[in-house]
C-alpha cells in the first residue's frame, strides 16, 4: 500500500512573488526510484520551483498542494521540510563566514537528532564527520587542506562549492534530493565524479530531481522522465529522447506546438 | 503542538533570572558610605597599606575633587551620587590564610557556584587564579610554581609591602593620576586587584586569571591591576567577571595598567558577564573602566581581547600607547547588547614610535532596545614614521529597535603612514538563513550559528578554554533575543 504513495506530488500549484505569478498550475508526481530531469529556458521557473518545494519564504502559494510522502507540507517551515527528507543542492551555494564545515555538520546532525530524525550515517555526529571525510575524498574535495576548519563555502571555487553540496546530500541521505544546476561550475572531470557519486547514491527508496540546461549531465545520470518548463508550468514530459531533441532544436519548436 | 511547548520553554528561558544572581551571607567588614579624606585613610589603615599608597591615594583624591564627570559619551544614565557608595567591603577575616582549605566554606561555595576552580582539588590545570571577592584577594593558587620562575602574582596591597620599588616605578605609569574622572576616582579609593610581574627572559607557562565578583549591595568595586613583562618575556592574562543581582546600580570603575618592555608581550583577555539590569533597565552594573597598555620597549606587543556581554552600562576603551619602535598593539572585541544595555566601547591606539603597528577588530551585536557604540581613536604622532593601522568595525542588528553607531577618530601627524578603516552594519543575511534552514537546522540555531561565526575572528584570539566559554556564553545570551 505504502509503495503506491509517491514521494512527491504537486497538484495545481500556483505561486507568486510580489504581484508576479511565477508558477502557473503546476502538476507533478514523483515515485520512489525515479530520477526526474527538469529543463527549460532561462526564467521559466525551474529554480523557483525548487525553492518553493524547499519552503522559501519569499514565495506566496496561491493555490494547490504539495504532498511529500502523502503529507501536505505547505504549512511546514523550511527546516521541518528538510528534516522530513527534502534536500536542495543550491545553484549558488551560500558562503557562511566564520562557520567551519565541522561545526556546520555538527549543527546539522544535532538538529536532526534533537527532532528525533534518524540519520543513516549514525547516531553520533562523529559518524557524520567520518562519512563526510570519506566521501570528500571521493569527491576530490581538498580534505587534507584543513577542510573541517575551513569556513563553509568561503574561498571555495565554483566547482568545490558544487561538490560540497553533493557532500551534504550524501551526509543527509534524504529521500528526495533536488539538484539545481549541479553541473554548472563543474569541469568535465568534476562532472564525471559527481555523476558517479549521484548514481551510487540513488536507489529504489529515493527520488532525485535534476534541474539542468545541458544533456551532458543526463548522459551520465539517466533520467526516468524529462519535463520541459515554460512560463511557470510543465509544457512537455518525455524520456531521454526528449533531451536529445532539445539539444538539437532548442525550446522554440515546443512553444509553437502548444 | 510541539512548537507551542517549545515556545513556552523559550519564554521561560528568556525570563529566567540572571543565573549568578545570588548573594553570599558572609559577615563583611564595611565602612560608612561616602568619600572623603578620612574614608581613604581608613581604607589604607584597614588594608594595612604602606605610606606610599596612602600618598598616591590622597594625591588622586585631591585631583578628582577638581574634576568633572565627562559628558562626551552617548551613554544615558542618572548622575552617580558618589557619597552614596560604600568604598570598602571585605569579608571579615582576621588571620592570614596559609592555604585555600582554610578559607571560609561559604566563600568557597560562592566561587563554586560561579564555576571558578579555586580549591586545590578543583583547580584547573594551567590556570592560576587570584580571586577578588569584593575588595580583598582571598587566596592565590599556583603561587609556588610561579615563584620558582620568579614570577610575581599577588594582590596590589601585598605587592606594595613586598615590592615597593616596583610599585613606585610602575603604578600610575600607564594611567597617570588625573588621567580621567573615573580612573582618578579609582586611584583614590582602589580596593584591591592583581599585581603581576614577569622577569626578563621568562615565558609564563600558564594563563593567569582573576575572577572579579561584586557581592555587597551598593558597594563599588574598584580594582586596580598592574601587569609588567620585562625584556623578552610573555604573559597571557584572563579576566572574568560576574556580579549578583541587586536593585541599585552598582558602580565598577577599574583601572588596568599593562607595561611591556623590549621584545615582551602581554595578551590580556576579558570575558564579561555581569548583571545587565532588569527589563526596565534597573539595577545593571555600571562598568566605567580604564584599561591601557604601554608598549615601552622596541618590538613589544600588547593585545587586548574582550567579549562583553554584561553590564547595564559599559564605558571602556582598552588602549595601547606604542612608544617603542616596531611595537604592536591589538584590540579584538565582541560586544553583545540586548534589552536596555548601553555600551560605548572601542580602542585607542597611539602611535609614538617608528614603524609601530596596530590592529582593531570590533564586532558589535545589538538586540532588543540596546545601544551599541564603537568609539575609537587612532592617533599617529609626528615622529611615528612608518606607522600602520588597520581598523575593522562590523555591526549586526537583531530586530529593529536597537541602535548601533561607529565613531572612529583618526588623527595623523606624520605623512609616511598607512591607516585603513572599514566598517559595516547589517543584519543576518536572509539567503544564509534559508541555506541553513534547508539543511534542517531550526531558525534560532541558525541565527546563533551565524552570529557565532560573525564573532569567530575575535573568539579565535582567546585562549582555547575561554574561546569555548565565550561561544557558549554568547549562545546563552542570544536565546530569546532572536525574533
Amino acid at each position: 500500500m505504502n509503495e503506491k504513495i509517491p514521494i512527491l506530488e504537486i497538484q495545481n500549484l500556483k505561486a507568486s512573488v510580489g504581484s508576479i505569478e511565477v508558477l502557473k498550475n503546476l502538476n507533478l508526481k514523483i515515485n520512489k526510484g525515479e530520477i526526474h530531469a527538469i529543463m527549460g529556458p532561462n526564467g521559466s521557473g525551474k529554480s523557483t520551483f525548487s525553492k518553493i518545494i524547499a519552503g522559501h519564504p519569499n514565495y506566496k502559494i496561491n493555490n494547490g498542494k504539495i504532498f511529500f510522502k502523502g503529507e501536505n507540507i505547505l504549512d511546514l517551515e523550511p527546516d521541518e521540510r528538510a528534516r522530513l527528507g527534502i534536500f536542495l543542492a543550491f545553484q549558488y551555494p551560500i558562503e557562511l563566514p566564520g562557520v567551519t564545515n565541522d561545526s556546520f555538520f555538527e549543527y546539522i546532525h544535532r538538529s536532526h537528532k534533537e527532532n528525533s530524525v534518524n540519520l543513516t550515517c549514525g547516531d553520533d555526529w562523529i559518524d557524520m564527520l567520518n562519512l563526510v571525510f570519506e566521501k570528500a575524498k571521493i569527491l576530490e574535495l581538498p580534505i587534507n587542506d584543513n577542510f573541517g576548519e575551513r569556513y563553509v563555502n568561503e574561498g571555495f571555487s565554483g566547482g568545490e562549492k558544487k561538490r560540497n553540496e553533493i557532500l551534504q546530500m550524501l551526509a543527509l541521505d534524504s529521500e528526495l534530493s533536488i539538484l539545481d544546476e549541479i553541473d554548472s561550475g563543474l569541469d568535465i572531470d568534476g562532472l564525471k565524479i559527481v555523476s558517479a557519486v549521484i548514481n551510487d547514491f540513488m536507489n529504489d527508496d529515493k527520488a532525485i530531481i535534476l534541474i539542468t540546461h545541458y544533456q551532458r549531465l543526463l548522459d551520465y545520470v539517466k533520467p526516468t522522465y524529462v519535463h520541459i518548463f515554460q512560463d511557470g508550468k510543465i509544457i512537455k514530459t518525455g524520456d531521454f529522447n526528449l533531451v536529445k531533441e532539445i539539444e538539437l532544436k532548442g525550446y522554440d519548436w515546443l512553444k509553437e506546438s502548444i | 503542538m510541539s512548537e507551542k511547548s517549545k515556545n513556552n520553554d523559550l519564554t521561560e528561558f528568556v525570563n529566567q533570572k540572571y543565573k549568578y544572581g545570588f548573594s553570599t551571607k558572609i559577615e563583611s567588614d564595611r565602612i560608612q558610605k561616602g568619600l572623603n579624606k578620612e574614608v581613604i585613610t581608613l581604607i589604607t589603615r584597614k588594608k594595612k597599606e604602606p605610606e606610599l599608597l596612602l600618598k598616591f591615594r590622597l594625591k588622586a583624591y585631591k585631583k578628582w575633587k577638581k574634576m568633572r564627570h565627562p559628558e562626551w559619551s552617548d551613554l544615558q544614565f542618572p548622575e552617580i551620587n558618589f557619597q552614596d557608595v560604600v568604598y570598602y567591603s571585605a569579608p571579615k577575616q582576621t588571620k592570614k590564610l596559609k592555604s585555600l582549605d582554610e578559607a571560609d566554606p561559604e566563600l568557597l561555595k560562592t566561587f563554586e557556584k560561579l564555576g571558578i576552580p579555586l580549591t586545590e582539588q578543583k583547580r584547573l590545570a594551567n590556570v592560576a587564579v587570584d580571586a577578588v571577592f569584593d575588595s580583598t584577594s582571598i587566596g592565590t593558587t599556583y603561587k609556588q610554581e610561579l615563584s620558582s620562575l620568579n614570577i610575581i602574582f599577588t594582590s596590589i596591597s601585598e605587592a606594595a609591602w613586598e615590592y615597593p620599588e616596583l610599585i613606585k616605578a610602575h603604578l600610575g605609569r600607564a594611567v597617570p593620576i588625573g588621567d580621567n574622572y573615573y580612573s582618578t576616582l579609582n586611584s583614590a579609593i582602589f580596593t584591591d586587584g592583581s599585581f603581576c610581574y614577569v622577569p626578563k627572559n621568562t615565558i609564563c607557562p600558564f594563563e593567569l586569571s582573576t575572577y572579579f565578583r561584586i557581592n555587597e549591595p551598593k558597594s563599588g568595586q574598584f580594582e586596580r591591576t598592574l601587569i609588567i613583562t620585562k625584556e623578552n618575556s610573555f604573559l597571557s592574562y584572563l579576566e572574568g567577571c560576574t556580579a549578583p543581582q541587586y536593585n541599585d546600580n552598582q558602580l565598577h570603575a577599574a583601572v588596568v595598567e599593562l607595561i611591556a618592555y623590549d621584545n615582551a608581550e602581554i595578551k590580556y583577555s576579558t570575558v564579561q558577564n555581569w548583571f545587565i539590569g532588569d527589563k526596565y533597565s534597573m539595577g545593571g552594573i555600571m562598568n566605567l573602566v580604564t584599561k591601557r597598555g604601554l608598549c615601552l620597549g622596541s618590538h613589544s606587543k600588547i593585545s587586548w581581547t574582550q567579549v562583553e556581554t554584561g553590564s547595564g552600562i559599559t564605558w571602556k576603551y582598552p588602549s595601547c600607547y606604542l612608544i617603542g619602535e616596531n611595537s604592536q598593539g591589538e584590540f579584538y572585541s565582541v560586544a553583545f547588547t540586548k534589552e536596555y544595555q548601553q555600551t560605548d566601547t572601542g580602542s585607542k591606539m597611539l602611535h609614538v614610535g617608528k614603524n609601530t603597528r596596530s590592529r582593531i577588530i570590533s564586532k558589535g551585536i545589538c538586540a532588543g532596545k540596546s545601544k551599541n557604540i564603537y568609539r575609537g581613536l587612532v592617533k599617529v604622532t609626528r615622529k611615528a614614521e612608518g606607522a600602520r593601522n588597520y581598523s575593522q568595525c562590523d555591526s549586526l542588528l537583531i530586530g529593529n529597535s536597537s541602535i548601533s553607531n561607529t565613531i572612529p577618530y583618526i588623527s595623523v601627524r606624520n605623512p609616511v603612514t598607512k591607516i585603513e578603516h572599514e566598517a559595516s552594519v547589517g543584519s543576518v543575511a536572509e539567503d544564509q538563513i534559508f541555506y541553513c534552514l534547508q539543511r534542517g537546522i531550526p531558525k534560532e540555531e541558525v541565527v546563533t550559528m551565524l552570529i557565532s561565526g560573525f564573532c569567530q575572528e575575535v573568539f579565535n584570539k582567546l585562549p582555547l578554554e575561554f574561546s569555548v566559554e565565550a561561544d557558549y556564553l554568547l549562545r546563552l545570551k542570544l536565546e530569546g533575543s532572536i525574533g
